[in-house]
């Protein structure tokens, strides 16, 4: 029973998106946006700079209204929903901004607590031990009393993760995780990123235009096109490589080469 | 054996022979279900200094997230100070990949960090060293200030004339609403003021010469100060502050351009011309508050309340008066600029620069008023 149970809710789309058309007032950024993040997915938001991934991202994460079209977290209309309602989706994901965002007063440990003592009742104690253990994961063990200011930019960008995943979102964001860090950084936050995905189930949705981890961790992806405005691509990155019928899309994940 | 447990989870231990401990953990272990620490486990250890080695056993586990994952850590750290063999091979596998990435890069021990309590006596010194180290500071920023300015003056200072209009634009004409209302209501007072003992005398005729004098001299000069201060050093203090804080400063500096004639010069300039024009139309609005006073309620004609005003004021008085508004300017701008260019790099610190910049300035003008005025009592100007 449970296991069928499981069966229904993984067969179903995570984030369901129908129509959508993005704007900022009247310029519309991108239209005609239809796909399906599955559960468990590793999702990749891809296309040329200033297409739009950014904004769609703020659009899943419910920053930003879309102008048309709807979008379902397991099948609950966001829009349609009460306010009560949409914070509690908005409390099952972590987000990784662009620029960190990491809030410039607090240190790194009170950066990734300060939602852990918002929304659960764990000790004090609890608190520094999970706080901890998601520095270590980035790999920022001992940085705890640092201030954003006084690390680098891509220690900066691994502390934000370390924020994102304090509350084990079931559905994480990140808005170009990969760029500013050396590759074996990269490298260790594309594991870390499998890893969540295989070990807490995390459906993760990732903006990157980094070619050797579109192909190494992306099972799903969209495409969107600067000039027609709209996605032309769904699907696997490594077969979206191969047979894509779109010569844009093949020649984005070739590097350029047609 | 069960060490503890609450309706979602267990913690049992199964001492097998003597020297080999298997730690049993079941059931729920997410982080909202209360877990327990590792204090059981400690006071097994300790009735028990015989163990050699710690092993896992997993299978009763239903559910777990970090909390487990922290439970965990704390047990290996445990047996690690207790000197005993830790297997992990019983946990599950995401489990095991989650702390070997954890553990992958070890702790940074070194971090250049000091301890930071500090008893009461150690913070009040601190405070006075770092008000002694303020000086020299401040003093070094006011001669970088001067040599921007002699710059100026050969005409050679880099800066864009557009921003300086811009700038001249904020603290000129957008200030004029609240200083005419200020200096309105600042005009109005004096002259009821000065109106109600005058006129025990029959002379309200004078409420023109308190007036004039009052508003020139001193008064629309101050209040001039007093807004641009809270308008304009406040303004100044978060834009520099802001720029520090998103190294906008640091990159003016690499391209070889001076922030202080790009940035603190402008804003130098723009108050030193502004704060006297605004002063002077203060002044004509207090005197046009003092005149409709002295026609409705005291019983003066315009005309008289005009030529008095006239034989009351004269150049001294207004040169007295714009002097002391330039003064107020430059203080105005220099610890505006100061404070934002000594800004830290948060949030936080963009508003301490911004408080700090509006009580050095107001400070500063209210010395400076009271040095000015006896000077130039005291030369009989
Ligand atoms: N706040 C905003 N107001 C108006 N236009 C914006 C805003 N933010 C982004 N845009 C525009 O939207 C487009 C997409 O931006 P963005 O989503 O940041 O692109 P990217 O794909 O590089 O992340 C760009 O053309 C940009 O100019
Ligand atoms: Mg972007």
């Amino acid at each position: 029973m449970t296991a069928l149970a499981q069966q229904a809710s993984a067969d179903k789309a995570h984030i369901k998106l129908r129509g959508i058309t993005m704007a900022y007032d009247d310029f519309i950024i991108q239209r005609d946006l239809s796909f399906d993040i599955n559960h468990e997915d590793i999702f990749i938001i891809m296309g040329g700079s200033g297409c739009g991934k950014s904004t769609l991202l703020k659009l899943l994460i419910g920053l930003k209204t879309p102008a048309t079209g709807d979008i379902e977290y397991d099948d609950i209309n966001f829009w349609q929903s009460t306010q009560e309602e949409q914070t509690r989706i908005k409390q099952r994901f972590g987000v990784l901004f662009q620029s960190g965002a990491l809030w410039s007063s607090m240190t790194l440990a009170e950066n990734v607590a300060l939602s852990i003592e918002e929304y659960t009742d764990l000790t004090a104690k609890q608190i520094n031990e999970v706080v901890s253990y998601k520095l270590a994961l980035v790999g920022l063990a001992g940085y705890e009393d640092f201030y954003p200011s006084e690390i680098s930019g891509g220690m900066q960008k691994r502390a934000g993760l370390a924020r994102a995943m304090a509350l084990d979102p079931e559905i994480l964001f990140f808005d170009e995780p990969s760029a500013g860090l050396d590759p074996i950084s990269a490298r260790r936050l594309d594991e870390l990123i499998l890893e969540l995905r295989d070990s807490l189930k995390t459906t993760v949705v990732v903006v990157t235009h980094e070619l050797a981890s579109i192909f190494e961790i992306g099972n799903n992806s969209v495409f969107l096109d600067v000039e027609t405005k709209t996605m032309i691509a769904t699907g696997n990155p490594n077969k979206l490589r191969a047979d894509c019928p779109e010569a844009k899309v093949r020649e984005f994940l070739n590097r350029g080469v047609k | 054996m069960t060490l503890s447990s609450n309706e979602h989870w267990s913690l049992s231990i199964n001492p097998e022979d003597s020297a080999a401990l298997i730690i049993v953990p079941g059931g729920d272990w997410r982080l909202k279900n209360s877990l327990p620490d590792t204090d059981s486990i400690r006071a097994y250890l300790n009735e028990h200094p015989d163990q050699q080695s710690l092993t896992f056993n997993s299978q009763l586990i239903t559910h777990w997230d970090t909390g487990f994952c922290t439970f965990l850590i704390s047990v290996i750290e445990l047996s690690k100070t207790s000197g005993i063999k830790t297997d992990l091979s019983g946990l599950p596998e995401g489990v095991r990949r989650l702390l070997a990435l954890a553990t992958a890069v070890p702790e940074v021990k070194d971090t250049g960090r000091k301890p930071q309590s500090a008893g009461s006596l150690e913070k009040i010194g601190q405070f006075v060293i770092d008000l002694l180290r303020g000086m020299p500071e401040a003093l070094h920023f006011l001669g970088e200030a001067t040599l921007a300015f002699i710059q100026f003056l050969k005409g050679k200072a880099q800066y864009r004339r557009s921003d300086f209009f811009l700038i001249i634009q904020d603290v000129g004409p957008r200030a004029l609403p609240i200083v005419t209302l200020i200096s309105f209501l600042v005009g109005l007072i004096l002259a009821y003021m000065g109106a109600v003992q005058l006129q025990q005398f029959g002379a309200q005729i004078f409420i023109a010469d308190l007036v004039g004098i009052g508003m020139v001299r001193e008064m629309a000069a101050l209040m001039t100060g007093i807004i641009m201060a809270g308008r304009s050093g406040a303004a100044f203090a978060a834009q520099l502050g802001t720029m520090q804080v998103n190294e906008e400063i640091d990159a003016l500096k690499t391209l070889g351009i001076s922030p202080m004639e790009h940035l603190v010069l402008p804003r130098m300039l723009a108050l030193i011309m502004m704060v006297p024009l605004l002063t002077l139309y203060g002044s004509i609005v207090g005197m046009i508050a003092g005149l409709i006073i002295a026609v409705t309620a005291f019983e003066v004609t315009a005309f008289e309340y005009y030529n008095q005003t006239l034989r009351a004021l004269d150049m001294r008085h207004v040169l007295v008066g714009l002097s002391k508004a330039s003064v107020y300017g430059v203080l105005i701008a220099y610890s505006g600029c100061l404070r934002g260019m000594q800004c830290g790099r948060s949030a936080s610190a963009v508003g301490e620069a911004t408080t700090s910049a509006v009580v050095t300035s107001i400070v500063l003008i209210v010395i400076a008023a009271s040095v000015l005025t006896v000077i130039f009592q005291s030369l009989g100007i």
